[in-house]
């Protein structure tokens, strides 16, 4: 590499590969982190070289699972976005009809740690993984009350989701105010998503970078829907947002057609399986996983940590009894950060 | 040529009585509950005690349009303090919410003239009497309404607070037991109901405990 190279682009903040370390008086540099790839264009005396990034140390070597549906999810983390002249401006379109700053906060949803959402005919159940920054500080709160038949979980830059957050509980006091009666949870998502799309549209704005997932109850019965960044939403029997998802959806597309009809307490068997699912062999104990509910006659709240303790206690004994199985391997006391080295990369106002 | 007054007024008086003691470790909050109009009767059947919060219950006698109005202000305000605290309102906390709700119309009053009380954070009886623009005390007894001025004077007799002149400063709490303040209730409103007109049909009595709230009707004349 040129010595006199002066760096086009200095960080792609959209990637999560980022370029550690940097140094200017020598050839070295080097990408780190999980999945997305990076172009550096550099230029020096003498012209426009074009870098390939070395070949990238992928999660996927250290991963145990070979699901080859989660081989599918690499690809997906796989694929590349680059730096172009259309990203600046979240008012800039792209020669092919994409705005790339939305695009770009889709991305910083995908940094946040997972959030699952599931629902049956009368209860909803929202979890998440508990990431904190360091060893000394708590966990980042993901699942909010927004009243006592609506709850969120969020994932991406937790600062945008609270104050979403608290823009929802107002609307929710709000309309209890004025129509004496409990905010149905179509109408919130629709707010919530308007809410968005404006800050689609102004080139003084950026767009939220977090997505939500809003479980509900109405007088048409439970709802789970997922809102984006992008101002769109969408309803869902079960989802999962956040880093390492696919894995939980993967789990949760299994098992889905059967949750309309689930019994409270499957579901958030059901639920804490999916996180499981998440950590990826890391050991499943109470104190990683968040989980709420709410229901026909049972509002919002978070389960104690014992309750949690108790559900995980159930599947994890019958795993151990399955020999062979290969699945939960509750071996090693697993630590913080320790799976996954993409995450220490994540940028510290992001869960 | 003297100024024309409107005929229209935005107020109106529904009348009734409510009464709040503090003790020791309860609190005894009891309104009537005739809702009239004039001279005529609206319902013999309508509650003005609200629960605001665990520790806190509003009662109050005017206007009753302005009353709902006021409730479900601080029913809101609750809520979002609930979000942001983790937690229920105290009951001197609500006390200085209700005055600067009730002062933020200054220039247009509810019509109410409450009665909050509860416990408040060491478990004690309190009661917070009001204007009707939001000037408040902490008392341990009151009386609000049309039978305030009949019903008073005797509260006066039986429980009356050492002078606050008197050091060291002494609290307004009664020392009298829950049954013996629940007694003394019932007569006040007996005795209310015999001369005020828009007083009585029933009783509505509320005991506050640490361990939850209880409730009590008891029948009152009909005249």
């Amino acid at each position: 590499m040129d010595p006199n190279f002066k760096l086009f682009d200095t960080c792609d903040l959209d990637t999560q590969g980022l370029i550690a370390a940097l140094n200017a008086t020598t050839d070295a540099f080097y990408v780190s982190g999980a999945g997305l790839g990076l172009r550096i264009e550099t230029a020096g005396c003498g012209g426009l070289t074009r870098k390939e990034p070395p070949e990238r140390e992928t999660t996927a070597g250290k991963r145990k699972a070979s699901d080859e549906e989660e081989e599918e999810e690499e690809e997906r983390l796989n694929k590349k976005m680059f730096r172009n002249q259309y990203d600046t401006d979240v008012t800039t379109w792209s020669p092919t009809g994409r705005l790339f700053q939305v695009e770009y906060a889709m991305e910083a949803v995908k940094q946040g740690s997972a959030a699952i959402g599931l629902r049956s005919r009368s209860h909803v159940v929202l979890a998440c993984v508990n990431k904190a920054q360091s060893e000394l500080s708590s966990h980042q709160k993901k699942i909010f009350k927004v009243d006592d038949h609506i709850g969120v979980a969020i994932a991406g830059l937790t600062a945008d989701g609270r104050v979403l957050s608290r823009y929802m509980r107002s609307e929710a006091i709000n309309h209890s105010f004025t129509y004496e009666s409990p905010l149905p949870v179509g109408r919130l998502v629709v707010h919530l998503a308007d809410k968005a799309q404006v800050c689609t549209q102004r080139s003084w704005k950026r767009p939220y970078g977090v997505g939500l997932l809003v479980g509900g109850l109405d007088e048409s019965g439970a709802h789970l829907y997922y809102n984006c960044p992008s101002g769109n939403y969408f309803e869902y029997q079960a989802f999962a947002i956040g880093s390492r998802s696919q894995a939980a959806k993967t789990y949760l597309e299994r098992r889905f057609e059967s949750f309309a009809d689930s019994s409270r307490e499957d579901l958030i068997k059901d639920a804490i399986l999916a996180v499981r699912e998440t950590l990826q062999g890391e050991t499943l104990k109470s104190s990683l996983c968040t989980v709420s509910v709410l229901g026909v006659g049972e509002p919002f709240h978070f389960l104690d940590q014992e309750t949690i303790q108790n559900v995980i206690d159930t599947f994890e004994k019958v795993a151990d009894e399955e020999e062979g199985e290969g699945e939960a391997e509750p071996a090693a006391p697993a630590e913080e950060g320790g799976d996954g080295t993409g995450d220490q990369d994540v940028a510290p106002m992001e869960t | 040529m003297t100024k024309q007054h409107a005929n229209w007024s935005p107020y109106d008086n529904n009348g009734g009585t409510c009464v709040a003691i503090a003790g020791s470790d309860y609190c005894v909050i009891a309104a009537d509950t005739r809702m009239s109009t004039g001279y005529s009767i609206l319902t013999r059947d309508y509650s003005k005690i609200h629960k605001l919060a665990d520790k806190a219950v509003l009662s109050s006698s005017g206007f009753q349009a302005d009353v709902k109005a006021l409730q479900k202000v601080l029913k809101s305000r609750h809520l979002v303090y609930q979000h942001q605290h983790n937690k229920q309102m105290s009951c001197p906390a609500m006390a200085q919410l209700l005055s600067n709700t009730l002062y933020f119309k200054r220039f247009f009053p509810y019509y109410a003239f409450n009665v909050l009380s509860g416990l408040d954070e060491q478990g004690k009886g309190c009661v917070f009497t009001y204007d009707a623009v939001g000037s408040y005390e902490k008392v341990g007894y009151s009386a609000q309404g049309s039978g305030s001025t009949l019903i008073m004077p005797f509260l006066d007799n039986q429980l009356k607070s050492p002078s606050p002149l008197l050091l060291p400063a002494q609290d307004a709490i009664t020392p009298l037991s829950e049954p013996e303040a629940v007694d003394l209730v019932k007569t006040v409103f007996a005795s209310a109901t015999e001369r005020d007109i828009y007083t009585g049909d029933k009783l509505e009595i509320m005991i506050l405990k640490a361990d939850g709230i209880r409730t009590e009707v008891m029948d009152l004349r009909k005249d």
